[in-house]
């Protein structure tokens, strides 16, 4: 069938939410669900309350304590008083703008991006807003999600709306398959280490190509958390029949003929073919290893099998010195093999890899073994609905046998906002997305894994290569 | 936002360049929760000292500049992290005017969120600003934003300055983005009836 006006999966979302555009001013569009948390909120609601507005739409918004939480047994109590402040402060504005609140003891409650897709909340097709830059995850839906600032999170609650300028498109595709014990993590930190922290700046991407179908729905969500990493204003990959499947029955999903008249929908949701993209990004899936970050940003990736790089072999001065900085914040040598790398921590959760997957993939490396007496860890299911089904499946019982710390759902040690943190030169093998100074804690250092490689990692208490063991 | 449109104040004069938001409002009070009451940290590590003292020698402490409503500063104005506690430091403090021969893309930008009327003047003209302030006793100027007109009261100063069409309709009505699109309601209703038409299933 010949298509006159082949449109791209990102072009189909963008034109269906115009509800105005003008010349020179950015794109009035309509915000299908809108997420929000205890940090980024409070102002909004402020702002709200001062100049006497309302929440457009309290039934297309849905609030989740999830960053400042405790993880621990129980919950309670809240140390930090900032911390309880916020917590209780999106409790008051949820009571008084008629907001529905998953607080840390409801049975929906988790990290807000784990939560839409368990709920079923996240739908292709919707545009998608959270005061929070991983957004980009329910992208994996053939959702347009992307996170917003607090100023733009009081404009979604008081219009339902957002402005934005229309982003680019690229395709990012991967060629062929990925090598066995290749997983979703790994791709990912693949692809930023391809295209750079700034490769996909002002894009909306959209992932294709056999590695990235053949993909379970939440290793597709590992792969959209992080294209912000990348820069990329949001990911995104075509809704298939894994799509639906994964939305059938979820709790919020469309219901009987509903289903139907929205499978059919969703399905023609799909790039055209001859469709243009801005840019066009091609990699060949036999590039990609299991991948170990080694630096202060996301890019800044090594396989398994190789070494920290010198700063000497590189020519560009800006690089060498973001090396020697890196390294030493770092507490690391360069040539150093990355499988030598000693550990003392391990995180295993974060919007990027702590769902019911992950946590089946990490279980099953620690199986019958024990966490190296020089190393502490912790598992912290993404939501407190994953951590029942973990729990179903006897999940808790092998990572506490093995010496792991189980824990409520939560944000946890993905940033340090809450207990959970590390502590100064500590070195943490961790399954979240961001390596920044401090991210984890004061003066920590954080190396990025993918599940399986961080438990492997508890295990042996340094790197080692999980397609080995 | 309270709208603006003819405006008098008294000057003050902050006579550096590159102020960055950091000294604007440090870090330590971005974790509060709430979007007022930043004015008294506004300038906090220039405005105390490290004992928590005032420090009486900071510019802004004199005696003839208490209630001034115009700031009148140096180039790249706001520069450095996006906070938006910025505007809401200076705007709580008092200020609604801010003179500077450049701003940051950032920081101009948030000032129009928060009703605050950034005004980009020739460095000579500045500079004449910050010499007549300091030297006179109190010193004033008037702003029709209407007419884009700025002068003091001898009208020995007296210039117009350049504002963007849709910037101006907006500080003029009172209109922020929020305002801005609560004028489109209609268009909005539309939109929701249409996807109300599927259920709010489908994204229509
Ligand atoms: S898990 Fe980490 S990255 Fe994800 S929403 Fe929480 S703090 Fe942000």
């Amino acid at each position: 069938m010949s298509n006159t006006n082949p449109k791209t999966l990102f072009e189909k979302i963008w034109e269906k939410h115009i509800v105005d555009e003008k010349e020179g001013q950015p794109t009035l569009l309509y915000v299908d669900l809108h997420m929000i948390h205890e940090v980024t909120s409070p102002q909004a609601f402020e702002g709200l309350r001062l100049s006497n507005r309302k929440v457009r739409r309290p039934d297309l918004t849905i609030a989740v304590a999830d960053h400042a939480i405790p993880t621990w047994k129980g919950r309670d109590p809240i140390s930090d008083p900032i911390a309880k402040q916020q917590v209780e402060t999106l409790s008051e504005n949820c009571k008084e703008f008629g907001v529905t609140l998953y607080d840390m003891y409801h049975k929906n409650q988790g990290i807000v991006h784990v939560i839409g897709p368990d709920l079923g909340l996240t739908q292709p097709g919707k545009i998608i807003v959270c005061g929070d830059s991983h957004t980009s995850t329910h992208g994996a839906f053939g959702a347009f999600a992307m996170g917003i600032g607090t100023s733009e999170v009081e404009h979604v609650l008081a219009t339902q709306t957002l402005r934005q300028f229309k982003p680019k498109t690229m395709n990012i595709n991967i060629n062929g398959n990925l090598p066995n014990g290749v997983t979703a993590k790994d791709l990912i930190l693949g692809i930023i280490k391809n295209i750079g922290i700034s490769g996909a700046v002002g894009h909306a991407i959209e992932y294709t190509g056999e590695a990235i179908t053949n993909l379970s729905m939440e290793g597709r969500m590992t792969v959209c958390n992080m294209s912000i990493e990348a820069g990329g204003r949001a990911g995104m990959i075509a809704p298939d029949d894994k799509t639906i499947n994964y939305l059938k029955n979820k709790p919020f999903a469309p219901k009987g003929d509903d289903f139907r008249i929205a499978t059919d929908e969703w399905l023609n949701l799909k790039t055209d073919q001859n469709a243009q993209y801005d840019t066009q990004i091609n990699i060949d899936g036999n590039e990609f290893e299991p991948f170990v970050t080694w630096g202060t940003n996301p890019g800044m990736v090594a396989p398994i099998t190789g070494k920290i790089p010198d700063p000497k072999n590189s020519q560009d001065e800006d690089e060498k010195s973001s090396i020697i900085k890196a390294l030493e914040y770092m507490g690391l040598k360069a040539n150093t093999n990355i499988q030598d790398i000693e550990i003392d921590k391990v995180f295993i959760g974060s919007c990027t890899n702590s769902r019911i997957e992950d946590l089946e993939a990490a279980a099953e490396v620690v199986k019958n073994k024990k966490v190296n007496s020089s190393v502490s860890a912790m598992v912290v299911p993404g939501s407190t609905l994953v951590k029942k089904i973990a729990e179903d499946k006897g999940l808790d019982k092998i990572f506490i046998e093995a010496g792991f710390e189980w824990r409520e759902a939560g944000c946890s040690m993905c940033l340090g906002m809450n207990p959970d943190i590390l502590s100064p030169k500590e070195r943490c093998a961790s399954t979240s997305n961001r390596n920044f100074e401090g991210r984890q804690g004061k003066d920590g250092r954080t190396h990025l894994v993918s599940p399986q490689m961080a438990a492997a990692a508890a295990i042996a208490g340094h790197f080692v290569d999980t397609r080995e063991i | 936002m309270k709208p603006i449109n003819r405006h008098k104040g008294k000057v003050a004069p902050l006579d550096m360049v590159n102020v960055d938001t950091d000294q604007i409002i440090p870090k330590q009070f971005l974790k509060r929760i709430e979007r007022t009451g930043y004015g008294q940290f506004l300038f906090y590590d220039w405005r105390f000292n490290e004992d928590g003292s005032i420090n009486t020698s900071f510019i802004l402490k004199k005696e003839k500049y208490k209630n001034s409503s115009i700031l009148v500063t140096g180039d790249n104005f706001g520069s450095g992290s996006s906070r938006e506690h910025a505007p809401w430091a200076l705007g709580d403090y008092g200020f609604q005017i801010i003179i500077a021969p450049s701003f940051a893309d950032i920081f101009y930008n948030n000032c129009f969120q928060n009703g605050l009327l950034p005004i980009v003047l020739d460095k000579e003209i500045v500079k004449k600003i910050i010499n007549k302030t300091t030297n006179e006793n109190e010193f004033n100027l008037n702003i029709d934003l209407e007419s884009q007109m700025i002068w003091d009261d001898t009208e020995e100063i007296s210039i117009n300055f350049d504002i963007e069409e849709f910037r101006k309709y907006c500080l003029l009505n009172g209109l922020d983005d929020i305002g801005l699109t609560l004028n489109e309601e209609n268009k909005i209703k539309l939109f929701e009836n249409k996807r109300s038409k599927t259920g709010g299933v489908i994204s229509i």
